[in-house]
């Protein structure tokens, strides 16, 4: 356990940026007036358009309160819909210096209906200038776009670039294809001509995929795992497809996808890029050169070995200014900045997965 | 050791959980029945406050597709992570180490029986005079820390 | 130091692919006009996860090297073989069926009677489990199979109940399960979509395995069989402490759900999981070392070649950085464990006993 840090804390203050709090609308209709009336009709009649069976829910039921901190729901609405509740709960008890939104439900990633979920995204991002930015200064927006209609998220992105309060551009790890594929290049584009680094974080509601390559699991127990090949499949795509050959300033943070992995995929791609390099003349590099030149990674939910210090051997290989703290606020599986470090770490390695990296990657000085 | 009261038990509902300050320590206090049970008010996991939890059974298992509840209401589920606390000992129940396919009465799971998980609650002896529910609780003197107030 | 050469067992050998026309004697006359009449023989039937030409299935170390050889070469005294014929992906339930009879009887008549040194895979379909549960039942006899086969990729989830009968006739006959690189492609192999390239489609099967060994733990399939081992092959290995350390860290959080897990998911799988050795993705030796001490030793592994496949440069398959004393067991030892029907042959026995008196 990490006895001295946190037994610590009260007395000795660490900066702290939060890579991943989860903001929720306090019903669907607190994103209505973001929205033209026509969509808001549309929605009222219509709902949503997912490449699922059930509407409005996920098909693995969470173990833990839907997925939520039990102590998290306030008097009215979901989890993380309450301000108030996110700051005496999670802000000001941490001290955290800055947190990132990732606004995950009705944010129109998975809508099937391409032109409704411009909309949907659109209004999600007016949204969290008006309920989350405006009020709180502490919080920073992420550009949710609808991945699948590439146009409409090329205007979202150049709508809020401008705005200093967007520090990212949120894709769903789900879309229909795979990220890499050019479909999406235009995004890639936009973000890095605005400087804006992708977060990809994992998203419950099916693309009409198997979370796993080798079809539905049965449990939550499974479900919860297959964000980790999800996330790494992502990785391969992105570098494998060349988006990091063609646009060699973008940035991604993989946001709750797991960083563990990292090294162990890096040394797969390396390993076989011998044999298949010819079929990707694109690539100049081994693939895990680009993992190490343009990916962060986000530490919720932290690993936690049987042999704590293991986790440091995977740490170096990714480099410790690449790792940052994300608590995953209001999910269940939240981690408290004072309780990640389960082995011994130098000041310096603190502070930079605490606040030091996520504050050059975000420019937050 | 001090006793202090902490609570009516009158003002008490059965299957209650509540948060109390007890010398300067936040304690969570837990109803079944006519016992009351006390631990330290944080999961020794991840730090949540165990009060926000729920109450739940141990569930065991015959094999894939069988569920069967045991010792119902008497493991405190942490509010984050799940992980699930013996109301009696404190001990986190998530690391038994021999299949098991016998069932438990109620009364016949005891502790001993229970493999302890590397993380142990503090658990602090609570007694019931009267009305009141009461803690016997050590004073806690300037500069003291922790582990020396559990010894 | 061992004063004998040390057993050597390949868990993962490939034989080259029958042609439709080699087939035609394991078939009946029905299926024999059925072949004639749909021209099958044009058709090559083979997977898409080894294209025959690709640098991958192709080792020029091995150019010119049958199968023979190729034992001799590496000094195999027994290799696992199989044949991965495109068959397993047909729709026509019945004609993939036959077919895939056929493969096996071709691989007992043409190599394992030929062949001393080869041990047989009982190739089966996930589609259609009541066809493999009496291909399995058809074939137990011959203790030359020591395993059954399945592609990673199937249709349904690997550990799903559905499967459940060809679980329970390996753990009655002693058959190992094996799950091989490769699939169906019914299904894009990730979560987020089909991949462009095939260097993406082969990367990502050590993804499929991933999931594939956390739901054959969550499904509880180790419990309902208890004597059933699990052998996965060309899967990697490097991904290992991320599963353990991550489903040992979920289950105790979920496990009501999944109360049949009474222990750490890397207890259940300790015994019961090994894995072949190539691809060996760690880029060295201090990689490697680095691997084996965050999965907590070597017992996982088994020596193997993928003969013909490239997977290693050389002559060695052993990559540098195994500890030494670990050896014996990698090359021979760990095999006779997940092996029940390797460990039931006297001679095997007998050197393994040799063995470990001598070192």
């Amino acid at each position: 356990m990490n006895r001295p840090l946190f037994e610590t804390d009260a007395a000795t203050r660490l900066r702290i940026i939060d890579c991943d709090i989860h903001p929720s609308p306090k019903s669907p209709a607190a994103l209505f007036p973001f929205m033209e009336k026509h969509w808001v009709e549309h929605l009222q009649t219509y709902g949503t358009h997912m490449r699922q069976a059930l509407i409005g829910q996920l098909a693995y039921p969470r173990m833990t309160a839907n997925g939520m901190r039990m102590d998290s729901k306030p008097e009215v609405g979901p989890p993380g819909s309450d301000l108030k509740m996110l700051r005496e709960q999670h802000l000001d008890p941490l001290g955290i210096e800055v947190g990132n939104l990732i606004a995950l439900s009705r944010g129109g990633m998975e809508e099937r209906n391409p032109d409704l979920a411009a909309a949907m995204a659109s209004a999600c991002n007016d949204w969290q200038i008006a309920e989350w930015l405006e009020p709180e200064p502490r919080l920073r927006g992420g550009i949710v776009v609808a991945q699948d209609n590439p146009e409409s998220a090329v205007a979202e992105i150049e709508k809020h670039a401008g705005d200093k309060r967007f520090v990212q551009v949120i894709m769903s790890t789900r879309p229909n294809e795979t990220l890499g594929t050019r479909k999406y290049w235009p995004i890639y584009r936009a973000a890095a001509e605005a400087g804006l680094p992708v977060g990809l974080h994992p998203v419950g509601y099916s693309n009409g995929k198997p979370s796993s390559g080798s079809g539905w699991p049965s449990f939550y127990f499974q479900e919860h795992y297959t964000f980790v090949p999800g996330a790494e499949s992502l990785v391969t795509s992105l570098v494998i497809e060349g988006v990091l050959e063609a646009f060699p300033t973008l940035k991604i943070a993989i946001i709750e996808g797991g960083f563990s992995w990292a090294p162990a995929l890096g040394w797969r791609m390396d390993r076989h890029f011998d044999t298949f390099h010819k079929e990707v003349p694109h690539l100049k590099r081994k693939p895990s050169e680009y993992m190490k030149d343009h990916f962060w990674w986000a530490t919720q939910p932290m690993e936690e070995p049987k042999k704590p210090r293991d986790i440091i051997d995977v740490i170096e290989w990714i480099g410790w200014d690449r790792l940052m703290y994300s608590s995953d606020y209001p999910h269940w599986d939240y981690d408290d900045a004072y309780r990640i470090f389960r082995f011994p770490v130098e000041d310096e390695q603190r502070d930079a997965v605490l606040s030091g990296n996520a504050s050059k990657l975000y420019g937050f000085q | 050791m001090t006793r202090h009261v902490v609570a009516e038990v009158s003002g008490f509902p059965d299957k209650g959980i509540r948060r109390v300050e007890v010398a300067g320590r936040e304690i969570c206090l837990v109803r079944l029945g006519d016992e009351f049970f006390a631990l330290m008010d944080v999961c020794p996991h991840g730090g949540a406050k165990l009060s926000g939890g729920r109450l739940g059974a141990v569930v065991e298992s015959d094999g894939p597709g069988h569920y069967r509840m045991c010792r119902k209401d008497e493991m405190l589920k942490c509010p984050w992570h799940g992980w699930e606390y013996d109301v009696r000992t404190g001990q986190s129940w998530s690391d038994p180490k021999s299949t098991r396919t016998r069932a438990y009465a109620t009364e016949a799971v005891a502790g001993e029986e229970l493999v302890k998980g590397p993380y142990v609650a503090d658990t602090i002896p609570v007694e019931v005079e009267g009305n009141y529910v009461v803690v016997d609780f050590p004073d806690r003197s300037a500069g003291r820390t922790r582990e020396a107030a559990e010894a | 130091m061992p004063t004998r050469t040390p057993l050597r067992i390949d868990a993962d050998f490939h034989l080259p692919q029958a042609s439709i026309d080699d087939l035609l004697p394991y078939l009946d006359e029905f299926w024999r006009g059925q072949v004639v009449d749909r021209e099958l023989p044009s058709m090559p039937f083979r997977l898409t996860s080894y294209p025959p030409n690709s640098p991958l299935t192709k080792n020029p170390d091995f150019e010119g090297l049958d199968v023979s050889a190729a034992l001799d070469k590496f000094g195999t005294d027994v290799a696992i073989a199989s044949m991965l014929h495109g068959a397993v992906a047909l729709h026509n339930p019945d004609m993939r069926a036959v077919l895939m009879s056929a493969v096996n009887d071709y691989v007992a008549k043409e190599w394992l009677d030929r062949e001393p040194r080869l041990r047989g895979s009982i190739y089966v379909s996930g589609e259609d489990i009541a066809a493999s549960v009496a291909e399995i039942e058809r074939l137990a006899g011959d203790k030359r199979f020591v395993q059954v086969l399945l592609l990673a990729m199937q249709e349904i989830h690997h550990g799903n109940r559905q499967y459940w009968p060809i679980y329970e006739a390996c753990e009655k006959h002693g058959l190992t399960l094996a799950v091989h690189a490769g699939g169906l492609y019914r299904l894009p192999p990730s979560v987020s979509g089909w991949p462009s390239y095939q260097f993406e489609d082969y990367v990502m099967q050590s993804m499929v395995f991933e999931n594939i060994l956390t739901a054959l733990v969550g499904e509880g399939v180790f419990h309902k069989f208890p004597d059933l081992n699990v052998v996965l092959l060309e899967s990697g290995f490097a991904w290992l402490p991320t599963i353990i350390w991550r489903n040992d860290k979920t289950w105790r959080g979920v496990r009501p759900e999944v109360p049949w897990l009474d222990r750490k998911p890397s207890e259940i799988m300790a015994g019961r999981v090994f894995l072949s050795l190539q691809p060996s993705d760690p880029p060295g030796p201090e990689e490697l070392k680095q691997i084996i001490k965050h999965i907590g030793g070597t017992d996982m592994l088994l020596y193997s070649t993928d003969y013909p496949h490239r997977q290693f440069s050389g002559s060695d398959p052993l990559p540098a950085g195994l500890p030494e004393e670990a050896l014996p067991d990698i090359l021979s030892g760990n095999a006779l464990k997940a092996y029940p029907r390797l460990a039931a042959e006297p001679a095997l026995r007998e050197a393994a006993a040799i063995l470990e008196e001598t070192t």
